[in-house]
């Protein structure tokens, strides 16, 4: 047999060569040697790719004798080059493996019969069309989300104030506890500095008409009637929104919120209703915070950067602010709650199987949250203009 | 407290290579010990059942072998090689030497099946992208899923298959040595049958050697070539099944001489 004449000319002296290729009568012999793993198939595969380009007229015997490590990611490489060889046309036969290689081998030629599906050729005028389409169909599926939670919030709630469903107390004094309590010290010291900056930015210009005294004026007002709500409602967007999505996502990843469903007991009630009440109460409070924090950081700055006495402020205080700019101010708070509530529960429920949906979902759910937010206070503003507050 | 109890396998302990070698482990959440001073030793080539009731730390172990859990006390060795003096390069060598298929499947989820084999070897090796895919497609097929089940996300697969394309990316590096926790829960008879043949050809295709926590009564008789019981918050005694039937412990004997347990022929 060719087998034994070839084996006296099988060079051993370069046995770290891992392929060698001899030419045998009209076909090949390929000779594999040392570790052919997972490891070692980054070279492996250009090699044998390159070794084997051509097919030859006859046969290729793929000689296994010199292999010392052999694995699935080895196997392959073999099985590949058989068939794309058996493809052109050669016969292609296996000598000299081991039995266990040769199972291994066998495991190997079962898979990939098929080929992978190619994906679909794309035209870039009908992928444009169909990314507008989708676009414009997600925000139908958004409006009728949040008009179905809308819907399913006043049942349940309604439902609650005729004493026909349970509220669930604990979890609304938890999330008072997280959303409003626990909000108090960062929201504090944002508008305190907020009203620092207000001040102090304030004293620069009108110090240069004499006017310095009118800061008080300018930091209540604008601090009470928009900019202290309105930071407190992003900041709470952005902190209780993102998890409120956070966690009603992450429950309906694990199958917990179709539990719940099964168990006859309505999500909304116990999921949705706690949260965005406790927002609506704590909101408001929280505005007020904001109010006042900024008020004494603008009083800092008064007394130690435009050196205006304590009583004085007091007293342009109570000039200028009126207490419909507070209420015109706290007013909005539960509007805002609401919208952050809601899209944090439609953002929660969307949420898919992945870990990236629900990144995705928080992310929208904070963005959408502070332009509804910003949208609305704009539109508070045109009204309470139209009735000259 | 009782005493681990004299094991039938002892006498067999002496020659055999030890791939891993656990000693005095000790491992506790809060106040509250889960193992404490447990010896294990795994040799190479075998298939360990590991039993134990629920909740008695079988997962814990597996996780503290692998150093997922922190240990209060006790060493492990994994191919002769202490894990507390490894240098990181070390480490990182090991790990590539075993694969971990996890209770829960802990497929990454927002990549599709065929990504998720394919992370160890794109991590790793410097492969091509058409080899990784071809690789990854291979070991899919090769723990018995359909090839187009690679390209779905882990959220559209059903139980059974989460734990065959887990079992694909444990494998992703051909490693020596794996680890699974409670494969073949969750699947169907034929499908956890299919799946005990699988492990006993990839052991003795790709000479595995596989650490098994199971409760599945036929796999423990089909495919273990050592069964460790748990309990006590230790491994109280270790056999084959045959042997582990004529151990004297009440729990010992209710699980290999229980009414499931006679059902199964002994032959
Ligand atoms: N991270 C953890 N923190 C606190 N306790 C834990 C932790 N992980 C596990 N435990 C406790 O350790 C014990 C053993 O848990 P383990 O998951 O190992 O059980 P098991 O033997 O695998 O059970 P099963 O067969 O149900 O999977 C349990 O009492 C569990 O409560
Ligand atoms: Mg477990």
């Amino acid at each position: 047999m060719a087998e034994t004449t070839l084996d006296q000319t099988a060079p051993s002296a370069d046995a770290q060569t891992p392929i060698d290729v001899q030419s045998e009568r009209a076909g090949l012999r390929v000779r594999l040697s040392g570790e052919w793993s997972v490891e070692t198939a980054a070279d492996l595969e250009d090699r044998l790719d390159a070794e084997t380009a051509q097919a030859p007229s006859g046969p290729v015997v793929i000689d296994g004798s010199g292999l010392e490590k052999f694995d699935t990611a080895g196997a392959w490489l073999v099985e590949r080059t058989r068939r794309r060889l058996t493809e052109s046309g050669a016969a292609v036969e296996l000598a000299g493996f081991s039995e266990g290689q040769r199972s291994l081998i066998a495991a190997v030629e079962k898979t990939q019969r098929t080929a992978p599906p190619e994906p679909a050729p794309v035209n870039p005028v009908i992928q444009f069309l169909s990314l507008v389409g989708r676009g414009a169909a997600l925000v139908l599926a958004d409006l009728r989300a949040v008009t179905t939670m809308l819907g399913e919030f006043l049942v349940a709630f309604s439902g609650t104030l005729m004493w026909k469903r349970r509220m669930r107390w604990p979890a609304f004094v938890n999330h008072i506890d997280r959303a409003g309590f626990q909000a108090v010290p960062i929201i504090a010291l944002m508008s305190f500095l907020i009203g620092m900056i207000i001040a102090q930015q304030g004293a620069f210009y009108f110090r240069s008409f004499g006017a310095e005294l009118f800061v008080v004026d300018l930091v209540a007002v604008l601090v009470c009637r928009e900019i202290g709500v309105l930071l407190t409602a992003i900041m709470v967007a952005g902190r209780s929104g993102s998890a409120f999505t956070a966690e009603i996502g992450s429950m309906k990843m694990r199958e917990e919120i179709d539990a719940l469903t099964v168990l006859g007991v309505s999500p909304v009630d116990v999921l949705v209703v706690p949260r965005i009440l406790a927002l609506v109460i704590s909101l408001p409070i929280l505005a007020l915070v904001a109010d006042l924090a900024a008020l004494a950081g603008a009083w800092v700055v008064v007394l130690f950067y435009i050196g205006i006495p304590t009583d004085t402020f007091l007293l342009r205080i109570k000039e200028a602010l009126d207490v419909s700019y507070v209420l015109v101010g706290i007013v909005k708070a539960p509007f805002m709650a609401m919208v952050i509530g809601f899209m944090a529960c439609v953002e929660g429920m969307k949420v898919k199987g992945s870990a990236e949906s629900l990144g995705e979902h928080t992310t929208a759910s904070v963005v959408k949250a502070i332009f509804m937010v910003v949208v609305m206070d704009g539109m508070f503003a045109m009204f309470f203009a139209a009735l000259g507050i | 407290m009782e005493t681990v109890l004299d094991s039938p396998a002892a006498e067999r302990r002496t020659d055999r290579e030890v791939v891993i070698r656990g000693r005095g482990l000790t491992v506790g959440f809060g106040d509250k010990l889960i193992l404490e001073d447990l010896d294990i030793d795994v040799y190479r080539g075998e298939i360990l059942g590991v039993v134990g009731g629920s909740g008695t730390g079988k997962s814990v172990l597996m996780r503290t072998i692998i150093g997922l859990n922190a240990r209060r006390a006790g060493t492990v060795e994994v191919f002769g090689q202490d894990l507390d003096a490894a240098s990181p390069a070390e480490r990182n060598r090991i790990g590539r030497r075993w694969g971990v298929l996890f209770q829960q499947g802990a497929l990454f989820s927002s990549l599709t099946v065929a990504q998720n084999v394919g992370v160890p070897m794109r991590e790793h090796l410097k492969l091509t992208p058409a080899l990784v895919d071809e690789l990854s497609r291979l070991k899919i097929e090769l723990v018995g899923l359909p090839p187009d089940a690679a390209d779905k996300y882990p959220s559209e697969l059903s139980g059974g298959m989460i734990k065959r394309a887990s079992l694909a990316r444990a494998l992703a590096l051909d490693p020596d040595i794996v680890f699974l926790d409670e494969p073949t829960a969750g699947l169907d008879p034929i499908g956890a049958a299919d799946f005990d043949t699988l492990i006993e050809s990839l052991r003795d295709t790709l000479g595995l050697t596989v650490f098994m926590v199971t409760h599945d009564l036929d796999s423990l008789l089909e495919v273990t070539d050592r069964i460790a019981v748990l309990g006590n918050k230790r491994v109280l005694v270790d056999g084959t099944f045959a042997e582990l039937k004529t151990v004297d412990h009440p729990w010992v004997d209710a699980y290999f001489n229980g009414t499931r347990a006679e059902r199964l022929k002994i032959e």
